[in-house]
């Protein structure tokens, strides 16, 4: 009888945990440290018993465009959204994500990057948490630039990236001296053009909202790009993004590329890069002027006002975010695929350190960005590669055509610059800026 | 002289033939043999069609990380149960506008037309508030609702013009019979368009299968079809071309066999009154 009465009771508790249980649903990008913090979501599973996880994978403008409707309209879909630092603020200020007030007492906020932090909070609360950090940073092949007869210096100049990239060019034998991003899109040509911009003493908007394009600055800025692209850039560079640069540094095609801090990871991959032992690192050019050429973009974690589960969302984000889980990476795939770019403590890490070549470059670079002063002048907008405004992605992308216009030899430098002015001015007009 | 002519000129046209399709195939070769690569030969600067190193790998890290059957059951539920609803609204359409025709018939035919043309991003967020107040987002029946509406046009103009072929002295003979209505598009319409029919569904289920904007949408983790499938293996940071390449095929492959096996209704149905 007793026998029967336990059997019984243990039946009730599983059924009564089965019953509880909460299924939350997180929406993430196919990126690689995804992909493994998807893998290694059992450790979550195993340590909350009552929370189920269920993921949506896409592609990044799918999910940006999915989750922005399901936020904006309440759909309630996900509990846990992958967003970037381009939305945090706009949608933290439209009260569309909840506070991240309960990571936990072992969390450790103050251990957070300050330029990651600062970018992911409104009025000083937190409404996303990161999971990886980048910026951008200059990689390129050692022995092209050792054949070349030069020394890339820790901080060089766009005038030295210009004579390697000349000094490295070997058409005939298919390396071309500077891979930089082409295809026209606000997270494409415009992330790297604007950072660009930035060390040129460059601004989209002054202090009263009213474009800028038609500067010196701005001229200067584009010819350069237009210039170094066309004489050592590679043929149909107008199509190239991230991934298409990888693949061409990778193969052993490029003897410069300057783009997001984590492709480091990647270069160095013996696996898949035929020139892993021969990349080099340095931070992006300048031209003196106090700001350097780099980004600053974080993934994050965040929740949308209209989850009915954000106490385990909220546990959820703790978990991924939390130096146990680098801890877990660490133990799982190495040090150096920990998610980089969010916490101190992992740069305070002398394995992560010796382990990741490019480890204390992605830290100075990101340091080094600052997405409230982004610029030589005064600005009225957040964002070092964007303008933190709803607009953006509609202007930023058509202006990322009139550069990629302009690449191609179909305008001129000063037909886009006057174009971008234009239609920046009539969107701006439209939306009733200065507000 | 004409024979040797007009043997000329079929060589030509085959040919030709062979060319366009070899062109249109040829996307779907290489990503079938891009997901037998690794990565690193996915992405080299000198593929290779057929000399490389044949691996399965990409199919079972695909089938490891995501529930490809999952999927693939969404996608027929989706596409075979809107098609079908789709035809039980289409056929009796059809039918009064071939045979029952007033002078608001044409208008109507083109109203339907018209509705393709609106861009689907310009009725998103009305459709999105609906269904999150009737609680369709990420239901099965939601987007089967949906893709039978948005295909429905189709449809009916693919049937009328079926109908439209049938003479109406037959049908009439059927009513002259004591056929009533449902006798008359049950026993009379029906067989004699059935290439047609067949055709018309077999076409919906095709659109509805590819149909990538909705499906990504209105989907979360419950009801996603294939098309978000495909679309989670493609990143803005990372090179897994091969795996994109593996998840593409393993999409496109069940609808290739369906085509390929009706072709020949496919093609009878689609050129059902194009030569008179």
């Amino acid at each position: 009888m007793l026998k029967k009465l336990s059997i019984l009771a243990s039946v009730c508790m599983t059924l009564s945990t089965v019953v509880s249980a909460e299924t939350i649903t997180i929406a993430t990008v196919n990126n690689g440290d995804m992909i493994t913090m998807k893998e290694l979501s059992s450790d979550f599973e195993s340590k909350n018993p009552g929370i189920n996880l269920k993921w949506v994978t896409l592609e990044e403008n799918i999910l940006r465009q999915r989750v922005t409707t399901d936020v904006a309209t309440s759909g309630g879909q996900y509990d846990v959204m992958t967003i970037g630092t381009y939305e945090v603020p706009i949608w933290g200020k439209q009260g569309w994500l909840k506070e991240l007030d309960n990571l936990g007492e072992d969390y450790d906020v103050e251990d957070l990057l300050p330029a990651i932090r600062s970018g992911l909070s409104v009025d000083d609360k937190l409404f996303a948490a990161p999971f990886y950090g980048e910026s951008s940073m200059v990689m390129y092949r050692t022995d092209l630039m050792e054949k070349a007869g030069l020394s890339m210096p820790k901080k060089p100049t766009w005038e030295f990236i210009r004579k390697a990239a000349k000094a490295m060019t070997d058409k005939q034998g298919g390396v071309y001296g500077l891979c930089l991003r082409g295809k026209a899109g606000w997270g494409e040509n415009i992330a790297l053009i604007t950072a660009m911009s930035n060390s040129f003493g460059a601004r989209w908007f002054d202090e009263n909202w009213k474009p800028q394009f038609n500067t010196k600055a701005w001229h200067d800025t584009l010819q350069y790009y237009v210039d170094v692209m066309q004489e050592f850039g590679p043929p149909g560079s107008s199509a190239n993004g991230f991934n298409e640069n990888l693949a061409l540094f990778q193969t052993g095609k490029c003897g410069i590329w300057i783009d997001a801090t984590v492709a480091g990871a990647f270069v160095t991959n013996e696996t898949d890069s035929e020139v892993a032992d021969k990349v080099g690192f340095a931070l992006a050019p300048d031209m003196g002027l106090g700001k350097r050429g780099n980004w600053l973009w974080a993934w994050t974690l965040a929740i949308p006002s209209s989850s009915k589960k954000s106490d385990a969302a909220m546990k959820f984000i703790s978990w991924a975010t939390s130096k146990d889980y680098s801890a877990l990476v660490a133990d799982k795939k190495g040090w150096a695929k920990v998610p980089p770019g969010t916490r101190a403590s992992l740069y305070n890490n002398p394995q992560y350190m010796s382990e990741a070549p490019f480890a204390q470059i992605t830290l100075d670079s990101i340091q080094s960005a600052d997405p409230k002063n982004p610029t030589v002048d005064p600005v009225p907008y957040v964002g070092v590669q964007f303008v933190a405004i709803p607009e953006f992605q509609g202007i930023g992308t058509a202006v990322g055509q009139q550069f990629t216009a302009a690449l191609t030899g179909q305008m001129t430098v000063k037909q886009a610059l006057a174009s971008a002015q234009r239609l920046v001015e009539r969107a701006m007009r439209k939306a009733r800026y200065p507000k | 002289m004409a024979n040797k002519n007009s043997n000329k000129s079929k060589i030509i046209y085959t040919l030709l033939a062979w060319t366009i399709s070899g062109m249109i195939f040829f996307p779907i070769l290489w990503t079938l043999i891009t997901s037998f690569k690794t990565e690193a030969e996915a992405i080299s600067a000198s593929p290779s069609l057929f000399m490389f190193d044949w691996t399965l790998v990409n199919y079972s890290d695909v089938l490891n990380r995501s529930p490809y059957f999952d999927h693939f059951w969404n996608s027929v539920v989706i596409s075979v149960g809107s098609s079908l609803l789709g035809l039980l609204i289409a056929i009796p359409a059809a039918w009064s506008m071939a045979f029952v025709q007033n002078k608001r018939t044409k208008n109507l035919l083109m109203w339907m037309l018209s509705t393709k043309m609106l861009p689907p991003v310009g009725v998103l967020i009305p459709i999105y508030l609906l269904f999150r107040d009737f609680s369709l987002l990420d239901t099965k029946l939601g987007l089967v609702i949906v893709m039978t509406l948005i295909n429905l046009p189709i449809m009916v103009w693919m049937l009328y013009t079926y109908f439209k072929e049938i003479p109406h002295e037959i049908l009439e003979a059927s009513r002259m019979d004591g056929a009533g209505i449902v006798e008359e598009i049950f026993h009379v319409l029906l067989p004699i368009a059935l290439p047609g029919i067949a055709s018309t569904l077999l076409l919906n289920v095709i659109l509805a299968w590819n149909e990538a904007f909705w499906t990504l949408i209105l989907t979360a983790a419950n009801a996603a079809p294939l098309t978000a499938f495909i679309a989670s293996y493609s990143s803005p940071e990372g090179l897994f071309y091969a795996k994109l390449s593996a998840a593409s095929a393993m999409a496109i492959v069940p609808i290739l066999i369906l085509g390929w096996f009706s072709q020949k209704q496919l093609v009878r149905g689609l050129s059902f009154g194009a030569v008179k």
